[in-house]
C-alpha cells in the first residue's frame, strides 16, 4: 500500500510499546456485533497507481469537455481561460497542503494572500470589506439573506426573478426551516430591468429585509440599481446584489457603487474553472458597519512580539468554535485554495487585464448576439447584457440544446431545464459567449440553429 | 535518529542575532520578506495578454465602469510574489501536522492528477447530462462506496464542507418529522461534540440541550435517556467522540433515541478512524456526514475547499436533497427537477447552486481504488495504532486524563495538569513550532483543561513519529520545570508570536492606501 509507511516490523514494535497483541485489539471498544473481521465485502482491492489512472481516465473520456466544442454555456458557471501560471502556483505543497492558519507564524503565506484576496474583492464589489471566501455564490446569498434578517430584524426577503433559479432554490430550502418569508417570482421573456426594479420597489414593506437582486440577471439584463437600492433604505430594508459573473465587473459599475449594502457573488470565473459545479468560490462583501454581522473567514492585519507587520484570522468570536449554538453561521471553512486562484488569477490580470477582458467578452457576445438573432427562428430578448444574452426560439429549447450537443455543439442551458413547468420561459435559450469563444464557434452554432429549427 | 543536531537552545539567545541585524532588506537568505502586491503592482501592470476586440457597439445599458483600484503584476513578478509567499506556509508537503479532529495526512499527486482531467475539470455544471455520462458515473462511485463503507442505503452528494452536511442531515431530519406530522423542538448535543454541531442544530431552529460526559470521556447514557423524549428531533453524536474515544454505548444510545421516534446524527468527521472496520449503519445511526476531504484525502489548501456527502438510513433517503445521480441500466441520470414527483417527492430540497464539489469526488474515487477495501481497513488500523503509540509513549510525561478508558481511536488527548510557571498548552504549541512541527489541536475539546489532541494519521512512519514523541517530551520537560523561555517560542518562524487581541480590537481586513 503505497501511501502507508508503517512497515509489520514497525507495527509489531509499537503494539509492544502499546502493550497489546494486534491492531484488532486496539478497537475493543467497538461492540463486537458491529466490528467486521474482514475487509467490507462488495468493493474492489486496493489498486495501482497505473491502473486507477486508466479507470478514471476512462470514465473522464466519456465526458465532452468545453474545449472540444463549441460552447456557449453559462448560467452561473463561467468559462475562461485560465493562465498557465495560476495551477503551478496553486499546486506548490506549501500552499495546496497547508492547514487552516489557525497558527499564524507558520502560515503567513496562506493569510497574506487572504489580505490580498479580500481586498481585491472589496475594490471589483465596490465594498469597504470583504471575508476570505466563502463555499459559492448560491450559498452566499442564502448567508447574506441571513444577515439581513440579522441587522433588520425583521423576516421578509424579496427575491428578484432575475436571480439565477439554483440561487432561490437554495433560499427556499433553508427558509423552510428558519421561518423566513421569501417572495419569489420567475423572470419575463419580454420584461424589461427597468419594469423589474419598479415592481421590487413597489413591493418593500416595513416587513421586507431585503431585496435581493442579480446583476446582470439571469437573462443577461443588466439594470441600474441605484434606485432601488435608495428605496430599500427609505423602508429600512438592505439591498443584496449577487453577481455570478465577476469578470463582467471588469465593465460594468459595480453593485456596491450603486448603493447595495451587501454584495456577494460566484468567483469561479477567475481561476477556478467550471469542476462541473464546484469547486467553486463565495464572494461576500459589505459595509464597515456590518463587518461583525459578516459570517465566515476574515483575515486581518496585526504585529508580531518584535513589530513586524504580520496578519491573523480574526473576529473569530462571532465563529462556531466559540459561540456554539449562538454563532452567526455554522459556517466552518472557506474555498481557501479557490480563493488562492481567483486571487492570483486577479493579480495576473491588474485593472488593466481585467478591463481588457471584460471589454473582449463583451464585444464578442455583442457580435454573436448580431448574428444569432439574424437566424430565421431566433429572436435576442436581451437589450442591455454583458456577456450572455437570451434567445427566444421559436420552439420549446430544452430538446434542442439536446439534439445539438449530439452533433456536437454545446448551444447554451434551456431555460426549460432552469425553469421547468413555465411554459412562457420554455423556449428560451440563454447563450454565453467569453474570450474562448471564436467566430468559428459562433458560426457553427448559427448553421446548427438553421438547421434544427428550419 | 537526532533532533537538533546543532545542539542550539533556544535559552542561549537568537542565533547569529548579530547577523539578522546587519541585513539590509530585512531577508534571511531564503527565507524573504514579502510585501503586499498593492504596495509592488501597478494599475497599468498585467501578467496576461490579449486579442484586440472585435469593433461592436456597447449594449451596457450606460453602466460602464470607470475606475476599480487592483494593481497587477507582470508574469515574473507574480510568480515570485506567491513563490515567496508559499515559503511563509508550514504544510504537510512539508513536515507532520498533528491535528485532531482535522485529520492532515498525505496528499497523494495521482488525486491531483486525474482531478485536473479536461473531461473532469472543464465540463459545465449544466451540460447536457448525454455529454457528461463519465462525471455522472464518478459521482454514482463514490456514492455507493460510501454507501457500502457505512452500510447506509440512501446519500446526498452536494454537500460542499462537513458542517453544510451536519445543515444536510438536520434538514432531513426535519423533512421526516413534518412528514409525519410530528413538530419537535429540541436537538441534544454532547459536551464533547463539535462546535459546528450545536451551531447547526441552531441555524435550523432548534433549541439545543447538552448532555454531559461522563469521568471517563463518554457520552453520560443515563443522562441522555434521562433527557429523550417526545420533544427531541435528534441527538448529535460525534462517534468516534473528541476525546479520542470511541462511543461504546453507540448501539443503546441508537435503540433509546429510536424508542421516542426520535433520530440518531452521527458527526462523521472522524470516520477514518473506523473506514472498513465498522459501518455506521450497524450502530443505528441515521444520518452521518462524511468530511470526504479528510478520510478521502483532498487537500486541505489552506482552509478550503472541503466536501460533505451525508449516509441515510431507509427512514431518511427519500427526503436527501435534490439534485442526485441515479443508475438506470448503463446511463446515469441527474434528478435536479423538484417537480419530478415519481422520483423523490419528499426531496427536501436544494442545498447549493448545482451537483457538489465534482473536483473532490474525482480525488476521492482516485484514493478509494487505490487502497481498495483490504486497504482502507489498513488505513484505520494504522491511524489507530500511531495514536495510541502516541499515547503510550508520552503518558508519563503528560496527563493523559482517559488513558484509563481504554484505546484510543485515531487521535491521543492529553492535558496541561502539572506545567509550572505559568506555562500553558499555548507554550508547547508555539515550542513544536521551533521545533519544526506544526502543534497539535489546542484547547479542544472544552471538557479537558488545556487539551492537546494529537493525531498522527495513518501516513506518519515510525521515525517521525519517535521524533515528534521525543520533541513533545523535551516540551513537556520543559514546561513542567517551568522554564520561562518557553514563553518566547516560536523564535524561528517567519513571525514571532502575533497580536491577536489588537488585530481583533481594531480590524484592519484590507489594504487601505494611506
Amino acid at each position: 500500500m503505497r501511501y502507508l509507511p508503517l512497515s509489520d516490523a514497525d507495527r509489531a514494535a509499537m503494539l509492544d510499546v502499546i502493550g497489546v497483541s494486534s491492531v484488532d485489539a486496539l478497537f475493543a471498544d467497538v461492540p463486537e456485533a458491529a466490528r467486521l473481521s474482514g475487509p467490507v465485502e462488495g468493493l474492489p482491492l486496493h489498486a495501482s497507481e497505473l491502473a486507477v489512472e486508466r479507470q478514471l481516465a476512462a470514465l473522464a473520456r466519456r465526458n465532452l469537455s468545453a474545449a472540444d466544442a463549441p460552447f456557449f454555456l453559462g448560467a452561473g458557471a463561467y468559462r475562461h481561460h485560465v493562465p498557465a501560471s495560476v495551477d503551478h502556483l496553486i499546486q506548490r505543497g506549501e500552499f495546496l497542503t497547508s492547514y487552516t492558519p489557525y497558527q499564524p507564524e507558520i502560515a503567513q503565506g496562506t493569510l497574506q494572500v487572504l489580505f490580498e484576496f479580500q481586498t481585491q474583492v472589496a475594490r471589483l464589489l465596490g465594498c469597504d470589506v470583504a471575508n476570505a471566501s466563502m463555499y459559492d455564490g448560491s450559498t452566499a446569498c442564502w448567508e447574506a439573506i441571513v444577515m439581513a434578517r440579522r441587522i433588520t430584524r425583521r423576516g421578509k426577503a424579496i427575491l428578484s426573478g432575475g436571480l439565477h433559479p439554483h440561487y432561490v432554490s437554495t433560499a427556499r430550502t433553508m427558509a423552510k426551516f428558519t421561518g423566513d418569508v421569501l417572495e419569489t417570482s420567475v423572470p419575463r421573456l419580454d420584461g424589461t430591468a427597468e419594469g423589474e426594479m419598479a415592481r421590487l420597489i413597489a413591493a418593500i414593506d416595513d416587513e421586507t429585509s431585503c431585496v435581493v437582486v442579480q446583476n446582470p440577471g439571469i437573462l443577461g439584463r443588466i439594470a441600474d440599481l441605484s434606485e432601488l437600492a435608495e428605496a430599500c433604505h427609505a423602508k429600512g430594508a438592505l439591498l443584496v446584489a449577487v453577481v455570478t459573473e465577476v469578470v463582467s465587473l471588469g465593465a460594468i459599475k459595480s453593485p456596491g457603487e450603486m448603493g447595495a449594502d451587501i454584495v456577494v457573488g460566484e468567483g469561479q470565473g477567475l481561476g477556478v474553472g467550471l469542476q462541473f459545479g464546484g469547486p467553486h468560490v463565495g464572494l461576500f462583501a459589505t459595509r464597515d458597519k456590518y463587518v461583525r454581522q459578516m459570517p465566515g473567514r476574515l483575515c486581518g492585519q496585526t504585529t508580531d512580539a518584535e513589530g513586524k507587520r504580520g496578519f491573523v484570522l480574526t473576529l473569530s468570536t462571532r465563529e462556531q468554535h466559540i459561540r456554539r449554538e449562538k454563532a452567526t453561521s455554522n459556517i466552518c471553512t472557506n474555498s481557501g485554495l479557490c480563493a488562492l486562484a481567483f486571487s492570483i488569477h486577479m493579480t495576473l490580470l491588474g485593472e488593466a487585464g481585467l478591463t481588457r477582458l471584460a471589454a473582449l467578452n463583451h464585444a464578442n457576445a455583442v457580435a454573436a448576439a448580431e448574428r444569432l438573432a439574424k437566424v430565421a427562428g431566433v429572436e435576442l430578448m436581451t437589450d442591455t447584457f454583458f456577456n450572455e444574452f437570451t434567445l427566444r426560439l421559436n420552439r420549446p429549447s430544452r430538446p434542442i440544446v439536446r439534439t445539438l450537443a449530439e452533433n456536437g455543439v454545446l448551444a447554451g442551458v434551456s431555460l426549460g431545464r432552469l425553469y421547468p413547468g413555465e411554459a412562457a420561459l420554455e423556449n428560451g435559450l440563454l447563450v454565453c459567449v467569453t474570450e474562448t469563444t471564436t467566430t468559428d464557434d459562433v458560426e457553427a452554432l448559427a448553421t446548427a440553429l438553421e438547421e434544427v429549427l428550419a | 535518529m537526532t533532533i537538533n543536531p546543532s545542539g542550539w537552545r533556544p535559552d542561549q539567545g537568537e542565533a547569529g542575532g548579530a547577523n539578522e541585524a546587519a541585513t539590509v532588506t530585512g531577508n534571511r537568505a531564503l527565507m524573504l520578506e514579502e510585501p503586499l502586491l498593492f504596495e509592488i503592482g501597478g494599475l497599468d501592470r498585467t501578467g496576461v495578454d490579449f486579442d484586440e476586440p472585435v469593433a461592436a457597439p456597447n449594449r451596457l445599458g450606460g453602466l460602464a465602469r470607470t475606475s476599480i483600484g487592483l494593481p497587477g503584476l507582470s508574469e515574473p513578478e507574480a510568480v515570485r510574489h506567491y513563490t515567496r509567499l508559499s515559503r511563509q506556509n508550514y504544510a504537510i508537503d512539508l513536515g507532520l501536522f498533528p491535528l485532531g479532529s482535522c485529520t492532515m495526512k498525505h496528499n497523494p499527486r495521482l488525486n491531483e492528477k486525474v482531478a485536473r482531467l479536461p473531461g473532469f475539470a472543464d465540463i459545465h455544471p449544466l451540460a447536457p447530462v448525454d455529454s457528461v455520462q463519465g462525471a455522472l458515473a464518478v459521482i454514482h462511485l463514490v456514492g455507493e462506496w460510501l454507501k457500502t463503507l457505512t452500510g447506509m442505503p440512501g446519500i446526498a452528494m452536494t454537500p460542499k464542507a462537513g458542517a453544510h452536511g451536519e445543515l444536510c442531515g438536520l434538514l432531513a431530519i426535519r423533512a421526516a418529522l413534518e412528514a409525519r406530522g410530528d413538530a419537535r423542538s429540541v436537538v441534544l448535543v454532547p459536551e464533547s461534540a463539535h462546535g459546528t454541531n450545536p451551531a447547526t442544530a441552531a441555524f435550523c431552529g432548534y433549541a439545543v440541550e447538552n448532555i454531559p460526559a461522563t469521568a471517563e470521556g463518554r457520552v453520560d447514557l443515563a443522562a441522555l435517556q434521562g433527557r429523550l423524549g417526545p420533544d427531541v428531533a435528534a441527538v448529535m453524536i460525534t462517534n468516534p467522540n473528541t476525546c479520542g474515544l470511541f462511543e461504546r454505548d453507540m448501539i443503546a444510545i441508537g435503540e433509546a433515541v429510536h424508542a421516542v421516534g426520535a433520530f440518531l446524527y452521527c458527526d462523521g468527521a472522524n470516520f477514518n478512524a473506523i473506514v472498513g472496520r465498522v459501518r455506521p449503519g450497524d450502530l443505528g445511526v441515521d444520518a452521518m456526514h462524511i468530511n470526504l476531504h479528510k478520510t478521502f484525502s483532498t487537500p486541505h489548501g489552506g482552509g478550503g475547499p472541503g466536501s460533505g456527502p451525508v449516509v441515510f438510513s431507509e427512514a431518511l433517503a427519500p427526503f436527501a436533497p435534490l439534485p442526485f445521480v441515479e443508475k438506470d441500466g448503463d446511463t446515469y441520470r441527474l434528478v435536479e427537477e423538484e417537480t419530478v414527483e415519481e422520483h423523490h417527492g419528499q426531496a427536501f430540497g436544494r442545498m447549493c447552486a448545482f451537483q457538489g464539489q465534482m473536483g473532490m469526488f474525482t480525488r476521492a474515487a482516485a484514493y478509494m481504488l487505490s487502497h481498495g477495501a483490504d486497504g482502507l481497513r489498513q488505513v484505520s488500523g494504522d491511524a489507530v495504532l500511531n495514536a495510541n503509540y502516541i499515547l503510550r509513549s508520552l503518558s508519563d510525561v503528560l496527563e493523559a486524563p482517559f488513558e484509563a478508558s481504554g484505546p484510543c481511536m485515531h487521535e491521543a488527548l492529553f492535558s496541561d495538569a502539572g506545567f509550572g510557571g505559568g506555562l500553558s498548552t499555548l507554550d508547547i504549541a508555539k515550542g513544536l513550532i521551533d521545533e519544526g512541527f506544526h502543534p497539535m489541536t489546542m484547547y479542544f475539546p472544552l471538557v479537558v483543561h488545556g487539551a492537546m489532541l494529537i493525531e498522527p494519521t495513518e501516513t506518519e512512519s515510525k521515525a517521525t513519529l519517535d521524533q515528534f514523541i521525543a520533541a513533545l517530551r523535551g516540551l513537556a520537560e520543559r514546561a513542567k520545570a517551568g522554564d520561562a523561555s518557553l514563553k518566547a517560542a516560536p523564535v524561528f518562524a517567519p513571525r514571532r508570536r502575533l497580536d491577536e487581541t489588537a488585530a481583533a480590537r481594531k480590524p484592519v481586513l484590507g489594504w487601505r492606501n494611506d
